[in-house]
């Protein structure tokens, strides 16, 4: 195939990445992918790389909008970006050296875990107390409700979420995911912060993870500037047209569609990584 | 100092921390656009250039050319009006957005005169510097 035609699938094959992982909420980077890897035999280093890539689009992109509106807790973002950053650096070390077929039935895992987890019913849940670990560090705070007010909330478990976010930092360094799934578990179900902190914080967070894995992928060449320009333009306009839809419809069945596709890419994948195909 | 005056004092420093949250805001929103419009004009030369050649992503030619070679790769490609260094640019160029936020929250911290934070905001930048020495090809 040329190089303007691949270009071109590229292109588009983002573009419905992009807008099934905001519809989705699992994010464009983890559905890129499978999509270049199994449907257009791309090399998985170099699938990693693009996904990377967008990864940090779309974080600085929508955290933009959050950080204005008062929601994302930049202190609980950035005290944890601690543990993703140094989770990422070993992550992205590890990717380095560990065999082909290892990350591919890793990043197969990790796809069914997060379509799973993006089924599971979100309820807002918020407690008022806080450990004294998470009060030293200023952890708890408010943010606005549909009604304009502010909303106090407490923080639980600081070193439970702090170590989840290492791994899920981890998980960002080895496969090039921005993993959300992992954030929003260490956030909402250890430490105990409302669903939308926590969903708005993960985004927040994930360019800076991305960014201490991207050196030492740049380094290894894992960034290819042909594969990356489509996707990541791809990724970032299917992300924005999802969401423009999310605003007006709740797609339940959607989700459930999927969630169900995501599955059996994800099977595929991991099918494929054991036989030494990808 | 009378309490009316500490009082007006902590608004103002208040109403700076919101303009500089504006602020970040904006960088994110404007570095995200800018780079990808780079990337994309590389896009374009790269496909004038190499369009009709036949690509070959399918096989990982693994590098190890440590970050400041790159650096310099991508300058002298740039110069030479080469599409996949001009793409480079504009990579690298987002990937320094999330840095920008990085050392502007330093400054909002160091502003709110809240140390503790402006300490752990360095750790998380000695993380990242310290990717660069890790990742070094040896």
């Amino acid at each position: 195939m040329t190089v303007l035609t691949f270009t071109l699938i590229m292109l588009l094959g983002a573009f419905l990445a992009g807008f099934i992982g905001s519809l989705s909420g699992l994010g464009g980077g983890i559905i890129i992918i499978p999509l270049l890897t199994i449907l257009l035999g791309v090399d998985i280093h170099y699938a990693i790389g693009a996904a990377l890539v967008s990864v940090i689009a779309t974080s600085s992109g929508s955290a933009a909008a959050y950080v204005k509106e008062g929601i994302t807790n930049m202190r609980l973002g950035i005290f944890l970006e601690v543990a993703t950053t140094i989770g990422a650096v070993c992550g992205a070390l590890i990717s380095t050296i560990a065999p082909t077929s290892f990350i591919a039935v890793l990043f197969g895992l990790t796809l069914i875990f997060s379509a799973i987890n993006s089924l599971r019913k979100k309820e807002e849940h918020i407690v008022l107390q806080s450990t004294p670990l998470a009060t030293t560090l200023k952890l708890p705070g408010t943010y606005p409700n549909h009604h304009k007010e502010l909303v106090a909330y407490g923080t639980k478990n600081v070193i439970g979420g702090f170590s989840m976010m290492g791994v899920a930092g981890m998980m960002s360094g080895l496969l090039g995911i921005g993993s959300g799934a992992f954030k929003v578990i260490a956030m909402d179900n250890i430490m105990r912060i409302p669903f939308k902190v926590s969903t708005t914080t993960s985004n927040f967070m994930m360019g800076v993870t991305a960014m201490a894995s991207s050196v030492i992928y740049i380094q290894k060449g894992y960034i290819e500037p042909g594969i990356c320009m489509p996707v990541v333009i791809g990724v970032l306009f299917g992300a924005m047209a999802g969401a423009k839809i999310l605003v007006k419809t709740d797609p339940k069945k959607l989700r459930l569609f999927f969630a169900f596709l995501i599955i059996v890419l994800a099977i595929n994948m991991i099918y494929n990584g054991l036989n030494g195909k990808i | 100092m009378d309490l009316t005056e500490k009082f007006k004092m902590s608004t103002e420093e208040k109403i700076e921390v919101k303009d500089f949250q504006l602020i970040v805001g904006n960088l994110l929103r404007y570095g995200v656009w800018i780079s990808l419009s780079i990337a994309f004009i590389g896009g374009i030369i790269y496909l004038m250039n190499h369009g009709s050649d036949l690509e070959n992503y399918s096989v990982f030619k693994e590098n190890d050319t440590n970050i400041f070679s790159v650096i310099t790769n991508v300058y002298d490609g740039v110069i030479l009006g080469k599409g996949e260094y001009v793409i480079f640019l504009g990579i690298i160029l987002l990937f320094l957005t999330p840095m920008l936020r990085l050392l502007i929250s330093l400054v909002v911290f160091y502003i709110e005169k809240d140390f503790l934070y402006v300490f752990i905001t360095m750790l998380v930048v000695l993380i990242i510097a310290m990717s660069i020495f890790f990742g070094f090809s040896h």
